[in-house]
């Protein structure tokens, strides 16, 4: 085994979140929602949270490390790290920063977290409401280009433009998370299901983008506690035990006002070599995907750049039969995700993850050994990981 | 003089306070498009920054293109997210890539029909958009096909 790898060294003690709520309609400050998923994950591990001695999270979440070890009483803290950058492309960055902490010797007990209280600290989904504006936003928003829909259709439709990709592969997308999330109890959209007319039918957001092909705007918290490998075996549940995780971009996806030299992407295309590369799987091991949609043309451009399918033969490849769980050779998105369950920032996607590696997901994939999440395809750096199970090890 | 191609009332365009984009936001005063080079590698970079990415040498310029362009990708948005769009109906949005200056990007809107097909790799001329009455004048770069 390489020295210098995640693989197999750290395990998942137990995962938790809170109730999901539409925006603005949570009824707790959004640190108490933070403390409340935390409480909730080390209760599914079975251990007390003052057993907590680090603390990951993402996209400058404001519920700060020593502030909850103080509140959770954890004896002492020793890892407190935040992964750079906005929206949902560090969650997986979290995670493999927290497992770090632990394979080294930093850390012994590390909470991955998010929470969201947007109707405590405003929204996402509206553009700046400031008179003026300078930088690189003064390179864009004058011209109407404010929302992070608006902020990612331009890639898309050069994506769709260069691969002739039609409308009913970002169909497919949506299509399956609803189908999903009526079999999800926590999901948001329990209850609600969407069907193609549906779809066709609904308003324009920015075109390539109906309605239901953009995420949810919700208030809540996720977490899940990371241990030691050979600590798996202490917990309630079957051992999951991360085998790759890595956050970054390629060349010069930062550059502003939308000069990334190559644009139409998700910005994984040097990345994910090195997922599979730690992880010891290939693309055609994954046994069930969860994969960020904030919109669901970033999923089309995800799952190419992760070696799930040619750019050319997107028609073909996204189709809903495909995505189902559990007959589908490639169940997507099975808790509903970020369109139909929650949108954690993608923090439930990678719970989601977990459970199909555990068995206990609500739309479980039989025999699911290798389980992969790919976290935000917009805002750069952005990061995946993969699970697995006890043979995979 | 034509009406701004969006409702008033959307944030304005500052120069930054570092002063990296100065020299563009006065070019287009001007009715120039002044993008960043290197004065040692002659390669370009949009947007500006303090060095160059290919040489890192800090003698960097801004120098004057054309004003034209290639449409590099767009969106038509239909949903307004801004209260000073609220009546705007749909709007298109432009990448216009800049050959000559090693095919950099600069974002504006497309005059005309918002329901007008827009086709990706046609050529489109610059318009200079100038508000010049506000408290803080600007001018802001649009873009209209070549016939
Ligand atoms: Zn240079």
């Amino acid at each position: 085994m390489k020295e210098r790898t995640l693989r197999g060294k750290v395990a998942v003690a137990g995962v938790g979140e809170t109730a999901y709520y539409k925006r603005g309609q949570a009824p707790d400050a959004e640190f108490k929602l933070a403390l409340k998923s935390i409480k909730a994950a080390c209760a599914d591990a079975g251990i007390s949270p003052k057993e907590l001695d680090g603390f990951a999270s993402f996209s400058n979440d404001r519920s700060d490390p020593s502030r909850l070890a103080a509140a959770l009483g954890c004896s002492e803290l020793r890892f407190s790290n935040m992964q750079w950058g906005g929206g949902g492309g560090g969650g997986a960055a979290a995670v493999g920063n927290a497992a770090a902490a632990i394979a080294t010797g930093t850390a012994d007990c590390v909470v991955v977290f998010r929470a969201l209280a947007q109707g405590q600290f405003g929204r996402f989904g509206q553009g700046s409401q400031s008179n003026v504006v300078s930088g690189s936003f003064a390179h864009t928003i004058p011209y109407g280009l404010m929302s992070p829909a608006q902020m990612f259709a331009m890639k898309v439709v050069r994506f769709m433009h260069d691969h002739g990709v039609e409308q009913n592969a970002l169909r497919s997308i949506s299509l399956a998370a609803y189908h999903h999330a009526q079999h999800n109890p926590r999901a948001v959209m329990y209850g609600r299901p969407l069907d193609e007319d549906t779809y066709d039918n609904s308003r324009w957001i920015v075109e390539p983008f109906h309605l239901y092909d953009c995420c949810l705007e919700n208030d809540g918290a996720a977490a899940m506690v990371l241990v030691s490998a050979e600590r798996a075996e202490e917990f309630p549940h079957k051992p999951c035990y991360l085998l790759g995780a890595v956050g970054g971009s390629h060349y010069r996806a930062g550059a502003s006002v939308h000069n990334t030299p190559e644009y139409a992407s998700s910005t994984f295309p040097s990345l994910a070599p090195h997922l599979y590369d730690m992880a010891e799987v290939t693309a055609g091991d994954v046994d069930v995907l969860q994969c960020y949609e904030n919109f669901t043309g970033g999923v089309l451009m995800s799952m190419v750049e992760h070696g799930f399918c040619e750019p050319d033969e997107c028609n073909e490849f996204f189709v809903k039969e495909r995505f189902l769980a559990p007959g589908g050779d490639l169940p997507l998105n099975t808790s509903g995700g970020n369109l139909a369950e929650c949108y954690m920032h993608g923090l439930g996607l990678i719970i989601e993850s977990i459970r199909q590696i555990r068995g206990d997901s609500t739309s479980q994939v039989a025999n699911s050994e290798v389980s992969m999440t790919i976290s935000g395809p917009m805002v750069t750096p952005v990061s995946s990981c993969i699970f697995g199970g006890e043979t995979t090890l | 003089m034509n009406p701004p191609y969006l409702n008033s009332g959307l944030p304005q365009p500052l120069p930054a306070p570092d002063g990296l984009d100065a020299a563009f936001w006065q070019g287009l005063t001007d009715e120039k498009i002044l993008l960043q080079s290197c004065c040692d590698c002659n390669k370009w970079q949009w947007g500006p920054e303090w060095i160059c990415h290919h040489c890192h040498s800090e003698a960097l310029t801004f120098t004057e293109v054309a004003p034209e362009g290639i449409i590099y990708s767009y969106e038509r948005v239909w949903h307004p997210v801004h209260p000073a769009l609220k009546d705007q109906g749909p709007y298109l949005i432009v990448l216009v890539e800049i050959p000559i200056a090693d095919h950099v990007r600069l974002v504006g809107n497309l005059l005309g029909d918002p329901h007008q097909d827009v086709i990706i790799g046609s050529q489109v001329q610059a318009v200079f958009e100038h508000h010049e009455t506000e408290q803080h004048p600007f001018t802001l770069l649009q873009w209209q096909t070549i016939n």
